[in-house]
């Protein structure tokens, strides 16, 4: 007969302290769970550690698997960098926020492009019709990205751009305007998004099929390894995968994969691992539940490390350490009682810091009706300031780390991604998976399970199904007016007519031909943009020679 | 038998922000509509096209991006050279509230801002949508 397991001091708790306890005053539900529907346990203790050990999978900060954050010191020697995605209407309007962020003590830019820009689409065709400088700043051709950065020396500070489908475009601009401000390549510092498969998987702002995007993706790392550095060449970016609806564990496991996706068809492209990785940044949501994100950010560097180590046998530390930017979420804010929205957005951060983000971003109050006033803007960076000077939380590295519950949480986090990475292993890999529609359909289950809980009143969201007010005053919001498309549509003509037309056109046909080859596409990107060729034309030569992509819509 | 509801719901412009209107497809069909779902970047001529080949009671539009004072302007006059003047057209998503007069006064019936419940939704639409056998 087996003997009688001894109890744990759990279990003597349970029976002797809480049984009478609950007979005496129930709790408020049968079921507690995080806000992606994950369940939690009313209380943790060393217990639900037991398959947890210390050095193995959490260790002291700066040493591998870095679960308690990349830098021995936290944030004792260098805050977080405090980086405020701004930009509207056009270069001029947005080369002015980005001077009142600098002086209000912003640490580093990021550039938000209209959609126009992000599809690669001239302000003139009909598809822009509505859109130019409505969620960001319209940017047509180098004249456009020299006024962005007028006054701003590239060599000074670093720069965040969220462009995916013309990043090559994009980021040669912003290489030209290095050159012509006499800044040196190799000490530019600064991050492109130029993550083209959340975009497939959630953000849809993709413009050429997933294989020719990769390719793209894949020249950036080689053009970079020889000539910038010290750029990132990549932000494998969460956020758009939470925004759609995802649940923190299939952000973390979505992003992460796609990270590998990355690393590998930098392999097959003949790369170094260690000449590129050292170069992959990461941009994760800070959404809601507190403890949830902070084991998220915990779980993903380890789950790198330990990739990078063991499955691409990366040998350089710095391939290891998975550095990260966040942004609090969008798709928390509420249009109602926006003012909640400023605490909201002050947990969030929090949490990220918690978390030991590299950089953050912080909403404003008014994202749910409209891109923020600068009032708003630099509340947002208030928050943040706050948080670094006076809540002591930047003090201490990882002061959650040994939290019974964070650390159950982080692994658990862990395990749940490497049983998608299994999946997704499976289907041959995250192309694969996307052109399956696998993660897709992952996310859209999501988003509409947490859409009936919040119908049900099981998620109460402040303001909005629960504490609800009547006939609240408006608040001022930003509204941007059509002069904005009407000056670039009128910048644009003049462009058209005064740049050397045959030497557009020479370089637009350069760029054709070498988009049939294997050659690196960064040196005829590079000739059309300073040529003053357009985003537009430069984007349609691509359309010609390898088509556009259309998705099959999942319901 | 009452026929359903035939509903269109389309992402016009060139926003990829899928998330609300493939939510609200689902609802409304989960609610009993017949629900066609058309996809992103559909010019307004696509939309009242399919609007036209679905034999659509109710045309709803998921606008976030700030274009909406362009794109339904065109979608109404479409649907009226079309003769379809008696579908229903709602707008869910991010409109200023200074702009929701002009949509109006256009013939949009509905327009709903971040966190309308779904069945306030459901509910319009059944109460607006043309009545047919």
């Amino acid at each position: 007969m087996p003997k009688a397991v001894a109890e744990t001091a759990k279990q003597r708790w349970e029976r002797e302290t809480l049984e009478p306890a609950l007979q005496k005053s129930p709790e408020r539900t049968a079921q507690f769970t995080t806000i992606s529907g994950r369940p939690v346990d009313r209380l943790y203790t060393p217990d639900d550690l037991h398959d947890v050990d210390y050095v193995r999978d959490i260790n002291h900060p700066g040493e591998f698997p870095y679960t308690r954050g990349i830098h021995p010191t936290g944030y004792r020697g260098k805050p977080w960098t405090m980086r405020q995605f701004a930009g509207f209407g056009t270069p001029e309007d947005t080369n002015a926020r980005y001077k009142t962020l600098l002086a209000a003590g912003g640490t580093g830019l990021s550039v938000a492009f209209d959609l126009p820009t992000l599809m690669g689409r001239d302000p003139d065709h009909e598809l822009s019709l509505g859109e130019v400088g409505k969620c960001g700043v319209n940017v047509t051709s180098l004249a456009d990205m020299e006024t962005l950065f007028d006054d701003i020396h590239l060599g000074e500070i670093t720069t965040s751009m969220t462009i995916n489908s013309p990043a090559a475009m994009i980021f040669a601009m912003y290489l030209a305007v290095a050159e012509k401000q006499g800044a040196d390549w190799k000490t530019l510092s600064g991050t492109i998004q130029n993550d083209i498969l959340k975009e497939f998987i959630a953000q849809k702002e993709y413009i050429f099929p997933p294989r020719p995007s990769m390719r793209i993706i894949t020249d950036i790392f080689a053009f970079c390894s020889a000539n910038v550095p010290r750029w990132n060449t990549i932000s494998v970016s969460g956020y758009h995968i939470r925004e759609a609806g995802a649940t923190a564990l299939q952000e973390l496991a979505f992003t992460l994969r796609d990270g590998l996706e990355y690393v590998q068809w930098g392999v097959d492209a003949g790369l170094d691992v260690d000449d590129f990785v050292p170069r992959i940044s990461f941009f994760f949501n800070a959404h809601s539940d507190f403890f949830e994100e902070i084991a998220k950010y915990r779980a993903a560097r380890k789950i790198w490390a330990e990739a990078m180590r063991d499955r691409f046998r990366a040998k350089n530390e710095r391939s290891w350490k998975l550095r990260f930017h966040s942004q609090t979420a969008g798709v928390s804010l509420t249009a109602q009682q926006p003012y909640n929205n400023v605490v909201r957005t002050a947990l969030q951060a929090l949490s990220a810091v918690l978390g030991g983000t590299n950089s953050l971003h912080t909403n404003s109050l008014d994202e749910a009706l409209a891109l923020p006033t600068a009032e708003a803007a630099t509340l947002a960076l208030r928050t943040q300031q706050v948080i670094a000077h006076e809540s002591g939380v930047a003090n201490v590295v990882d002061p959650l780390g040994g939290s019974y519950f964070v650390e159950r949480l982080t692994k658990d986090m862990e395990d749940g991604a490497l049983a998608y990475f299994d999946a997704i292993d499976r289907m041959g890999g995250m192309v694969e998976a996307i052109e399956r529609g696998f993660p897709q359909k992952e996310i859209a289950e999501s988003a509409y399970k947490f859409q009936q809980a919040v119908e049900r009143k099981e998620k109460i969201i402040v303001g909005v199904n629960g504490f609800v007010q009547q006939n609240e005053p408006p608040i001022r919001i930003l509204y941007i007016d059509e002069s904005a498309a009407e000056r670039q549509l009128a910048k644009l003509d003049a462009l058209k007519r005064t740049r050397n037309g045959d030497q557009v056109a020479r370089s637009l046909d350069a760029l054709r031909a070498a988009a049939r080859t294997s050659v690196n596409l960064m040196p005829p990107i590079l000739d059309a943009v300073r040529a003053y060729a357009t985003v537009g034309e430069m984007c349609d030569a691509l359309r010609e020679v390898w088509g556009e992509y259309e998705e099959v819509p999942i319901i | 038998m009452a026929r359903k509801l035939r509903v269109v719901i389309a992402k016009p412009g060139l926003d990829g922000h899928d998330r609300g209107a493939k939510v609200i497809a689902r609802a409304l069909r989960d609610a009993g509509m017949e629900v066609i779902y058309t996809g992103l970047r559909q010019t307004p001529e696509q939309i009242v096209s399919a609007a036209l080949q679905e034999d659509a009671d109710v045309v709803g539009l998921s606008i976030l991006s700030g274009a909406h004072n362009h794109i339904a302007p065109r979608l109404m006059q479409l649907l009226r050279e079309k003769g379809l003047d008696d579908v229903l057209v709602v707008i869910g998503g991010i409109i200023p509230d200074v702009d929701i007069p002009k949509l109006k006064e256009i013939g949009v019936k509905g327009i709903f801002l971040p966190g309308t419940p779904m069945q306030d939704i459901v509910d319009f639409i059944n109460t607006n949508a043309r009545a047919r056998v």
